[in-house]
């Protein structure tokens, strides 16, 4: 396919991991930010042919890790309720809650549903008028612009029976947070390109100055990948520290100003919880006052919903790079995603 | 829900006032939102996330990003050989 095959060439790659060995001197702790990043250094085997002074640490950016069991088992109280149709992206339902997961929920006769787009979500309600449809509005800046959509759709066609379960975060406010740590050990970021493509990058330059730290907009394909942590090495090597974007051919430095004014319109900023971290201020959005009567916490009334997460529980010190996960004891056994 | 992937427009209408597209991902066709993509046009590659397009690819910048990967190869071939000359 066409902007993916040629970034998956073999010999690309091969000369790109010559030209990081043949530039790097010392040993840097480098932290791409995306899930999918690191699902794709994993995936296609780049992190065992990186030099040994290259240290990958596993950042923030994926909605499964950091949602908190809490909202978890908001989304579950309400898929358990009868009259529900539950709608989520797929990776959500897997995710196990204090007692069970939406399958669980699903396989018990709860009405369940995967969705593609959030627009089927909308849908789904208008074709249900009896029944209330609730789509779990999770992910960073990349699904917000969906999101914000559905809202905006089912406001502007009177769909009543519709709501969301928000759970919507943001990256820089995460970099801020790992970056102020007393223990940080993050020294260079690769930082998330569909973020960027959303969002842009002009939030980065004052965090890449401030913390003295590279940050390089990445792609998703081997040579994105690698492309992008040469960048980030070389400006190590160099004693740098400033923003740059390895993804021109799909992020422009202002983002996608047209999805930014839908996303502004719907949701405002808010304080979030994030997994094994906790609260980080202004982290996320909720929705805004013009919005309210689509949010499903304020429907079903699960607010009150708090959980502990557990106390063996590592996951904040394993999305700031501080631990990986078989330094947790539960890892592989109490927690499984067969749970 | 966090892979986004690139894929040719070919075709644009309107459904329930919103901007759709027909997207042809490498053989696999499928309905899109271009609400976000008001320049967008038939024959356009754009980033396809969860339904909606967030980014229009620029031919220009790919290119670009494969010429100076393409130099760091080209370079390391001069290097072999004049090791091997």
């Amino acid at each position: 396919m066409k902007y993916i095959d040629e970034y998956r060439d073999p010999e690309k790659v091969k000369s790109l991991i010559r030209e990081i060995k043949s530039i790097v001197t010392k040993n840097w702790v480098i932290m791409e930010i995306c899930g999918g990043q690191t699902h794709a250094f994993l995936h296609h085997g780049l992190d065992a042919m990186l030099p040994p002074q290259i240290e990958l640490v596993h950042g923030p950016g994926c909605p499964i890790c950091v949602t908190p069991l809490e909202q978890i088992d908001r989304a579950i109280a309400i898929a358990s309720q009868p009259d529900v149709i539950f709608t989520s992206y797929g990776d959500m339902l897997r995710v196990p809650g204090s007692s069970k997961d939406l399958f669980s929920v699903r396989a018990k006769g709860g009405d369940v549903r995967v969705v593609y787009s959030p627009l089927e979500a909308v849908q789904i309600a208008e074709a249900n008028p009896d029944k209330q449809a609730v789509f779990f509005a999770i992910g960073f800046e990349t699904t917000a612009p969906a999101n914000a959509m559905s809202v905006l759709q089912a406001k502007n066609k009177n769909v009543k029976n519709f709501s969301v379960l928000v759970s919507q975060v943001r990256v820089p406010p995460a970099m801020h947070a790992i970056l102020s740590s007393k223990s940080n050990r993050v020294q260079g970021f690769l930082a998330a390109g569909h973020v960027c493509a959303v969002m842009g990058f002009h939030e980065y330059p004052p965090i890449a100055k401030k913390y003295r730290v590279p940050i390089v907009v990445t792609g998703f394909e081997p040579v994105d990948l690698l492309n992008g942590l040469l960048y980030a090495v070389k400006q190590l090597e160099a004693g740098q520290a400033v923003a740059e974007n390895q993804y021109q051919r799909a992020v422009k430095f202002e983002g996608n100003e047209s999805a930014q004014r839908t996303i502004r319109s719907v949701f405002e900023s808010v304080d979030r919880k994030w997994r094994g971290i906790g609260i980080i201020p202004q982290s996320g959005w909720g929705l805004s006052p013009e919005f309210q009567m689509f949010d499903a916490e304020k429907r079903f009334d699960v607010q009150n919903i708090f959980t502990q997460e557990s106390p063996l529980c590592i996951a904040g010190e394993i999305l700031q790079g501080l631990k990986k996960p078989p330094q947790c004891t539960a890892f592989g056994k109490q927690c499984t995603q067969q749970m | 829900m966090c892979l986004a992937i690139p894929g040719k427009i070919t075709e644009i209408y309107q459904r329930d006032t919103l901007r759709m597209a027909k997207i042809d991902f490498g053989g696999i066709a499928k309905e899109i939102c271009l609400a976000y993509m008001p320049e967008a046009k038939v024959g356009d590659y754009t980033l396809i996330h969860v339904g909606f397009a967030i980014s229009l690819m620029d031919e220009e910048e790919a290119q670009e990003t494969l010429k100076l990967i393409k130099d760091i190869e080209g370079f390391e071939n001069e290097i072999n050989t004049d090791m091997s000359s």
